[in-house]
């Protein structure tokens, strides 16, 4: 009987606790340039993971339509983590032997565990709109990438878009914003940039935490009910963003007085509530939805007509499949770089594409031809920016989809590279890492 | 003060629709002694069926009928959940009657991944809509008595209705029927209840059909609110607190349990929240529950357990 009971339970507890499921959608094989994916397909997070890891792995068979990188065809493997941090690790562990160019965790908790042991396993880390801020310095996190900008890039131009609408920063001056977020690395990430802009410009600033997942805000929103902010600014992920605008929707809050981060500003944020999200708007990473750009039109083209595409045809060009797809081209990017320095046709280490990645220069005329014309601006990484670009629109969401607004911002370079460069420094000290002269950087 | 009420009354809200999935846990453990951990995943399974079976209607229907595709989707689900209560019985608990609590629950725990995946596989892993025409727009009240006037939410005073409905409905369905009487009995001793006629494989199945049909009205309520996705899972975890401090086998205690943790959450969120960073409600809902459980450690209105040794 008790035997019988231990058995049951055992298996029970292997059917719960085998985490990370690794799907093998083609094998790496010699003279391929393997590319691990992490995703996330199942659990709270599935709706936003899915597009993602579709775009992520559509473009990487679009690659290999065109015929691979020089010559070089692509192979990859997805691994199941759920957005689960330990899950996270256990795939990279599980792929990193098998020759991994480049992981892209999707996670910023998967990121802060990484970070650590990428340089020891030489393998870059690419964290596209998420992950460490300060991992833009590269002299210290020398194998981080948080390309296209981090949540003190998202935070910043936050900022200048409410102060643009209330008529200049010096409006700001006794203005309230809230910052509703999940209560997570992620979620923490902006805080020290909205601290410090708070003090400059002399707004209040009000933090209001969301337990995770975040299907549960009534009290949050008493409370903005309460204090009234001038603004609210929503730093979430999965059902959390579309039960803040229910919730913003039920106790009256305008929903255009709230702005989103890039990861707070896709469909399954807002198809669910519809009518009732006409207004909100949300930052981009660069790019909204992008159903008319040539990329995508190739995408239908060579991939999904022939039936090789991984998710529907219909999702393909919406949001967070561009997102994917764009964090796949800037690995993809990378590696081609590298072969300009170790030989093209070649398939590229850790190491060798890390270097690419230091060095890629996507200027317009390389995107537009690319297929990114009116997605994109020019990227250009160094060994001080891993970051290499800080371009945000603002999109909206009219009640059916996303529309971009003309206006491009930057991040305030003067303002973030002072925190960058204070944050990366402690924690050089901290790991005790001498951080790159500008010498070694060439190397 | 005003806010205080609107807190208030925000949190009994809440809690009756936690109280409306610790039933679901009340209801198998009162007539089974098997603590459900599925409940959640029964949640979300049926309110992806209602999902999906009312969008595939109204599609077939030519989007003319809404309220047609609901009725035949609210069939569907139904009969989904009776083959879940069919399925569990026949091939799980048939072969564990009268085995250990802790066998039953880590069975049960086997049946939440399944149904979490199953489901999943099914009727698939998106934001799926379920629209029963719920108001979304907030009413104000008593205006002129606080400044700002209290803010009553239409929808969660309609989905608390519902609730109490519900669960009064099964008050009476376990206290009055031969059939409650009947699942008690079971409860109380399987062998024992056997042995008297009481045909427990048919019994079983009632019961988890009825919990089903709880957790189906759950699951139309919660995804009329945050969209049908992987998350309405997760719901369950909000009414453990409940259960704890209510009882597992009492009816009263899953409503009055679920109302205490509701205002206490939401009061504890406001209130204390804010000295010391936020985001507390989830786990202060479980130190609510432990506090209760120090002076009443069966819970509210849980049976004492007195064993002879």
């Amino acid at each position: 009987m008790k035997f019988r009971a231990l058995a049951l339970a055992a298996a029970i507890s292997a059917v719960g606790l085998t985490s990370a499921t690794v799907s093998t959608s083609a094998v790496a094989q010699a003279k391929e340039q393997f590319f691990p994916v992490l995703v996330y397909r199942t659990g709270a997070y599935a709706a936003n993971g899915n597009p993602w890891a579709n775009g992520y792995v559509d473009y990487l068979k679009l690659v290999n339509a065109r015929g691979g990188i020089n010559g070089v065809k692509l192979s990859f493997e997805e691994c199941e983590f759920g957005y689960a941090t330990d899950r996270g690790v256990e795939c990279y562990e599980r792929l990193k032997g098998k020759g991994a160019t480049v992981f892209q965790p999707l996670s910023t908790g998967v990121t802060f565990a990484l970070t650590d042991k990428a340089p020891v396993d030489k393998i870059p880390l690419v964290t596209a709109g998420y992950g460490r801020s300060e991992s833009q310095d590269g002299s210290v996190f020398a194998w981080n990438f948080p390309l296209l900008g981090t949540y003190w890039v998202g935070a910043d131009v936050a900022v200048q878009h409410i102060a643009k609408q209330a008529g200049g920063l010096d409006k700001l001056k006794g203005k309230k914003i809230a910052l509703v977020y999940h209560d997570s690395p992620f979620g923490k990430e902006p805080i020290p940039a909205l601290q410090e802009r708070a003090k400059l410009h002399g707004f209040e600033l009000q933090l209001l935490p969301v337990a995770h997942p975040g299907v549960e805000q009534k009290a949050t929103w008493l409370q903005i009910r309460q204090s009234k902010p001038d603004n609210v600014l929503l730093w979430g992920w999965g059902v959390m963003n579309s039960t803040a605008l229910k919730e913003a929707q039920a106790t009256g809050f305008s929903r255009d007085k709230m702005l989103g981060i890039w990861w707070a500003g896709a469909e399954p944020d807002v198809k669910d509530v519809g009518a009732g999200a006409k207004g909100y708007q949300a930052l981009t990473l660069q790019h909204s939805a992008e159903p008319n750009s040539k990329v995508v039109k190739d995408m239908l083209e060579m991939v999904h007509a022939k039936g090789q595409g991984t998710g529907p045809k219909d999702e393909v060009g919406s949001v967070l499949y561009m997102r994917g797809l764009i964090s796949s081209m800037v690995a993809v990017e990378g590696v081609r770089k590298a072969q300009e320095r170790y030989g093209k046709g070649k398939v590229m280490t850790g190491e060798q594409t890390r270097w690419g990645l230091e060095n890629l220069t996507l200027d317009q005329k390389t995107l537009d031809g690319m297929g990114f014309a009116g997605v994109m601006r020019p990227v250009q990484t160094s060994c001080l920016d891993h970051m290499g670009s800080s371009w945000v629109r603002i999109q909206t969401w009219d009640g059916t989809k996303w529309t971009p607004g003309a206006d491009w911002y930057q991040a305030d370079e003067k303002l973030l590279r002072g925190m960058v460069l204070n944050a990366s420094r402690k924690y050089a000290e901290e790991k005790k890492i001498t951080p790159r002269t500008p010498e070694q950087c060439k190397l | 003060m005003g806010f205080f009420i609107e807190t208030l009354i925000g949190g009994l809200m809440a809690g009756m629709l936690y109280s409306l999935v610790a039933l679901g846990f009340v209801l198998i453990f009162k007539s089974s002694g098997v603590f459900n951990f599925a409940q959640g995943a029964m949640v979300l399974f049926a309110a992806l069926a209602m999902a999906r079976f009312s969008e595939w209607a109204n599609h077939a229907l030519g989007g003319d009928s809404l309220l047609l595709a609901n009725l035949i989707a609210f069939v569907g689900a139904g009969l989904a959940m009776l083959f879940v209560a069919w399925a569990v019985e026949r091939f799980v608990l048939r072969k564990l009657v009268n085995q250990e609590g802790a066998t039953l629950l880590m069975v049960t725990l086997g049946i939440t991944y399944v149904l979490e995946g199953v489901g999943q596989t099914i009727f698939g892993s998106e934001i799926y809509n379920i629209d029963v025409g719920m108001p979304k727009e907030p009413v104000m009240m008593l205006e002129s008595m606080f400044e700002g006037g209290i803010l009553i939410n239409k929808e969660d005073f309609i989905a608390a209705l519902i609730a109490a409905v519900l669960v009064g409905l099964l008050t009476l369905f376990f206290q009055k029927t031969p059939v409650g009487r009947a699942l008690r009995a079971v409860a109380d001793d399987h062998q024992a209840a056997q042995s008297i006629g009481i045909p427990l494989n048919r019994i079983w199945v009632i019961v988890w059909l009825v919990a089903g049909i709880v957790a189906l009205v759950a699951g139309i309520i919660w995804g009329s609110k945050l969209g049908v996705q992987f998350s309405l899972a997760t719901v369950a975890l909000r009414a453990l607190p409940v259960v704890i401090l209510g009882g597992l086998t009492s009816v009263p205690g899953a409503i009055v349990g679920g109302l205490i943790i509701g205002v206490g959450e939401k009061l504890s969120e406001v209130y204390i929240g804010p000295m010391v960073g936020g985001g507390i409600e989830i786990w202060f809902a479980y130190v609510l529950a432990l506090v209760f459980l120090l002076f009443r450690p069966q819970g509210l209105f849980g049976e004492k357990i007195i064993n002879r040794v």
